[in-house]
């Protein structure tokens, strides 16, 4: 953690950056901090309490952030592939950002859980993850701390899923959308939501029907997946930031499946591979094409 | 016709140069074929959203064919190859999200191919009227998911 205090603070006495956002420990847990006076590093901590997915702050949208001038991010392996993503999809140029990236023991599911991390309390991405060492970063700071246990519950919930038969899926996920009150929260808080009109604001003509019911809702979660293939980063900011409990990573996770079966795609830290909607072959498979 | 009457709406999403030009051809060729399907004409299937087929079902359709240019015909090179990506992730993701993927018929199909084009619309009308009416949305209706709003069908 001194390592990580130090850095910030010589990033910016140097002026290499401007603004270093990072994580600091808040009222109710561990919270983003943007650091831009040397002094201030001494705010910045890592732990397994440092959920959130910071590369949202680097996207266009949050243009209040850039304005302070060129930034450094604090980020775990799961975080540099939304970084990776936004470069990716010319949304930030690689030089532009200084990324210090965190050598990861896995985070809990909410920046306020205290306690070591069990099967119950880590976060469902950290479940065998092969990026605790991020790739893209300038800095690469810690050591690497044992895996994460791992939570099944996602695994479990899809499988239930996949065991239904298609009209009760419908049912399922009607009532799960049922729920949700449209409030935006997940398509703020995603890194790779970064339209500055999003479809779903439109109302000439209304694609997507805004009143919160299953109806619409539906088309907005179906949108958000087929628009996130193959750029989301798999953060599941989405599902922590739904106040109705929505089990958004599902729809994710085999989004990112299909992906990775179809067209041999995963999404990585590596920026200079190119994403696979905008790319075609001209072998791809077509066998559901008469 | 079969014996419970049901008749089921189509819409097929198609692209001007091709595939509606392929209809056109099987009209003027006085090929008979199922009244069911209503064509919406887009300028190439790269144009084609896949928050098309997903509208056509919630305003009423029981069943979707999307169809343009077969592969290297595209009028504009490449928007089928982008579309096809698009197709192949969808049509694999509305399976989990409870649409029965048979409700949807993909094709290519070219301005002579009128006969292909009349095939498509029967074995879609046939497959779909095995399959019964579409009823998700509807049964949001009727369980009051949708708040009272109707189905727009
Ligand atoms: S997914 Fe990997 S890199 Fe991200 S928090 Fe979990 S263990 Fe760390
Ligand atoms: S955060 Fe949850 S309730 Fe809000 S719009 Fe997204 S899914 Fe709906
Ligand atoms: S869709 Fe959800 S999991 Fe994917 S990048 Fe966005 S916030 Fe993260």
């Amino acid at each position: 953690m001194r390592e990580l205090k130090n850095l910030a603070k010589r990033l910016l006495e140097e002026g290499t950056v401007k603004v270093v956002i990072g994580y600091e420990e808040g009222p109710v847990g561990v919270r983003p901090v943007f650091v831009t006076r040397p002094a201030d590093a001494e705010k910045l901590v890592f732990n397994s309490r440092c959920v959130q997915n910071l590369a949202a702050y680097l996207s266009r949208r949050r243009g209040h952030i850039a304005r302070l001038g060129k930034s450094a991010i604090v980020v775990k392996g799961c975080d540099a592939r939304a970084v990776a993503g936004l470069i990716r999809e010319s949304q930030l140029k690689r030089e532009d950002v200084v990324v210090i990236g965190m050598r990861c023991g896995g985070v809990a599911l909410r920046p306020s859980d205290e306690g070591p991390l069990t099967p119950e309390t880590v976060a469902d991405r950290c479940s065998g993850c092969e990026s605790r060492e991020p790739k893209l970063a300038d800095h690469l700071l810690g050591e690497l701390p044992p895996a994460p246990p791992k939570a099944t519950r996602m695994f479990e919930l899809m499988a239930q899923i996949e065991r239904m038969p298609v009209a009760e899926r419908f049912r399922f996920w009607a009532e799960q959308f049922e729920r949700c009150m449209r409030c935006n929260a997940c398509r703020e808080v995603c890194p790779m939501c970064f339209c500055e009109r999003c479809i779903q604001d439109k109302s000439q003509p209304q694609w997507i029907e805004t009143s919160p019911h299953a109806r619409g809702n539906l088309s907005w979660h179906f949108t958000h997946a087929m628009h996130l293939a193959g750029r989301c980063s798999s953060c599941d900011e989405c599902q922590r930031a739904c106040p109705a409990g929505l089990p958004l990573g599902l729809l994710n996770r085999k989004m990112a499946e299909i992906v990775r079966n179809r067209f041999e795609y995963q999404v990585s830290d590596d920026s200079t591979v190119p994403s696979p909607i905008g790319a075609f072959k001209q072998q791809d498979p077509q066998e559901f094409i008469k | 016709m079969t014996s419970t009457g049901f008749e089921p709406k189509i819409a097929a999403f198609v692209c001007n140069w091709c595939t509606y030009t392929g209809a056109d051809l099987a009209g003027t060729s006085r090929i008979q074929m199922a009244t069911n399907v209503r064509i919406i004409r887009l300028p190439c299937t790269g144009r084609i959203d896949p928050l098309f087929i997903i509208k056509a079902f919630e305003r009423g359709a029981d069943g979707v064919i999307v169809s343009g240019c077969h592969p290297a015909d595209c009028h504009y090179t490449a928007g089928n190859y982008h579309a096809r990506r698009r197709f192949t992730l969808f049509n694999d993701f509305i399976e989990f999200l409870g649409i029965d993927s048979r409700r949807i018929t993909f094709s290519w199909v070219s301005a002579s191919e009128g006969q292909k084009w009349a095939d498509i619309v029967n074995d879609t009308t046939a497959r779909v009227r095995e399959l019964g009416p579409f009823s998700g949305y509807r049964d949001l209706v009727r369980s009051g998911l949708t708040g009272g709003q109707d189905a727009g069908t």
